[in-house]
């Protein structure tokens, strides 16, 4: 579904380096970066933890949709549902088996999601109320994984840059069936109006901090732009949000729950209010409504999985042996 | 053709549309919580050829009827003793060897059923069964290569998934039970004998069981009831999960 942009890197590049200058060279003449190259150590951390980071978002991204998956309310919404958070499963692996390629295999990885060392994004931190939710995550959350995502796939290392080629194709079948569900709600009964217009109430805000702190505050930015990990800025990025989304609220006759928003004819864009960043940074360290929920969902998936995975590896263990002798 | 005949030809297709819907329900839970991630994706895939086959036998079924219940009507709107699957289909997930025996018991009877149905004289029954027998083949072999994973595991992974087993056994009496329903649609040459499944379903159940290393319960007493709408009590809650929201809000469309 979606990585919260990556802040944070690790060491510090030593541009002196030869190597580094050939690498840099690569940077510029836009080659992409693969697997067995050279790299920095810092950009290999960097790039590490920014899929990691949206590898684990997918799988924990998985739960509160899930969570509707047997309360669709018709057996086409179930239908499409389920194979959206499927999708998401793949959009999963596929991002472990990207980050895999810069030498840490899937389950030390998920280890360090288990362990809270890793980290996810904090927009699954919010919980699912109503159907009308799993509207607005396909609308507003898809939506703005697409603003996010799109850039990535021209981003400098190969095999995140391919991946996220698949995985934008699949988004976007998300992004609408997210706002057909709105729309088919927005035009329904009042009750599922008012169901529609909780939803977005509720996932707004969220979901415009998706795309990350402010650019004065995200020290960072500047050398995964560098790096060609990033594209856009974060602001860059939600400002594209925020002018997409708008108008479909429109077209919905659902309101922003922004009273500030408004449109600037001299810049050509919407502007909106005070984000609540006090809000983002306490989801961000673990007190979000369902941080503990959803973290200990995976957790209990784990363990109780071992058997199952400890009975495969132990059938193929007999199974060589024997085969051998 | 007489109403008896079409009321029974409905009886019949509601069967496997019931089947194959509250199976795909049960399954869906799943999502999210698979003991690895690749489960997840597969366990999603089953759900899903399940609650297309679901929607297809449901559409027909709702014809057959004639009472203008669409798939939804029928899927969201029928109470406990409507419902008309077997009783193995409902039984609760339990852990991952109790949901693979379950499931390779149905998938196993499903192959051999769908196979007959495949030939059905009814062209729109033969049709989706010929749809159906290709998913199905997908899921045998799956759940047929975990139980021998499963049951050739572990110590741990055999006494869950014996267990399993032994749990589920008595709902599989009624796969090859028939009824007036089933007699009718067997001599217009539409449906098949439950009876004559046994017999290569519990040839090829000992095969598996024992390339699992697991044992065949001994013959014992075999709940039945589902065809016929007596359900167990599990069935009651899987409903009222399913239906909740078109329940609440009658009048809404989604």
């Amino acid at each position: 579904m979606y990585t919260q942009m990556s802040d944070g890197i690790d060491g510090n590049p030593n541009a002196a380096d030869e190597r580094e200058g050939a690498f840099n060279a690569r940077l510029d003449r836009a080659v992409k970066i693969e697997s067995p190259d050279w790299m920095p150590e810092a950009y290999r951390k960097t790039l590490l933890r920014q899929i990691s980071q949206h590898a684990h978002s997918e799988i924990v991204g998985m739960l509160p949709e899930g969570n509707w998956i047997t309360r669709a309310p018709s057996l086409q919404r179930k239908a499409i549902l389920l194979a959206k958070v499927q999708d998401e499963a793949g959009h999963g692996l596929y991002l472990y088996s990207a980050a895999e390629t810069l030498g840490t295999p899937r389950d030390e990885m998920v280890a360090a999601l288990h362990s809270g060392k890793a980290k996810y994004s904090s927009i699954f931190n919010y919980p699912t109320l109503a159907w009308a939710d799993v509207g607005a995550i396909g609308w507003l959350v898809d939506g703005a994984a697409i603003i996010n995502q799109i850039p990535i796939t021209r981003c400098s290392y190969g095999p995140y840059a391919r991946a996220m080629v698949r995985i934008c194709k699949e988004e976007s079948f998300h992004q609408r069936q997210g706002f057909d569900i709105m729309w088919t709600l927005a035009h329904g009964t009042p009750e599922q109006h008012a169901m529609a217009q909780d939803a977005l109430d509720r996932w707004w805000w969220p979901a415009v901090m998706m795309f990350g702190p402010p650019d004065s505050e995200s020290v960072h930015n500047e050398q995964s732009l560098r790096w060609k990990i990033k594209l856009f800025t974060n602001d860059e990025l939600r400002q594209k949000f925020v002018d997409q989304v708008v108008p479909q609220s429109e077209r919905l006759g659902l309101k922003i729950p922004d009273p500030d928003l408004r449109w600037n004819e001299a810049t050509q864009h919407y502007e909106i209010g005070q984000v609540d960043w006090d809000e983002f940074y306490r989801v961000i360290r673990g007190d979000g409504p369902c941080n503990r929920e959803r973290l200990q969902a995976r957790i209990d998936a784990w363990d109780e999985g071992t058997w199952v995975r400890d009975a495969a590896a132990e059938y193929a263990r007999k199974h060589a042996a024997r085969s051998v002798a | 053709m007489t109403t008896p005949f079409l009321d029974a030809r409905a009886q019949y297709v509601l069967r496997l549309a019931d089947n194959a819907l509250v199976l795909a329900q049960r399954l869906c839970a799943w999502i999210g919580h698979a003991p690895v991630m690749e489960e997840d994706v597969a366990l999603a895939n089953v759900s899903l050829d399940l609650l297309g086959q679901a929607r297809l036998w449901l559409a027909y079924a709702g014809e057959l009827e004639g009472a203008g219940r669409d798939e939804d009507a029928l899927a969201y709107h029928r109470d406990v003793r409507e419902f008309r699957n077997v009783l193995l289909v409902e039984r609760p997930n339990g852990d991952f060897a109790a949901t693979t025996v379950r499931g390779y018991l149905y998938d196993l009877w499903a192959h051999f059923a769908l196979s007959e149905l495949a030939r059905s004289k009814d062209d729109r029954i033969a049709g989706i069964a010929q749809k159906a027998l290709k998913e199905n083949a997908y899921h045998l072999r799956r759940s047929e290569d975990w139980l021998v994973r499963l049951g050739d595991g572990t110590q741990e992974s055999r006494e869950r998934t014996q267990r399993a087993v032994n749990d589920l056994w008595r709902y599989t009496g009624e796969l090859f039970l028939g009824d007036d329903v089933d007699a009718l649609m067997q001599s217009r040459g539409i449906g098949f004998s439950p009876e004559a499944l046994l017999d290569p379903w519990l040839e090829r159940v000992r095969e598996s069981f024992s390339t699992a290393t697991l044992e065949v319960p001994a013959d014992a007493w075999m709940q039945r009831g589902g065809k016929q709408g007596v359900h167990t009590e599990a069935l009651g809650y899987v409903l009222a999960e399913m239906q909740v929201l078109p329940r609440a809000m009658p009048e809404a469309t989604w």
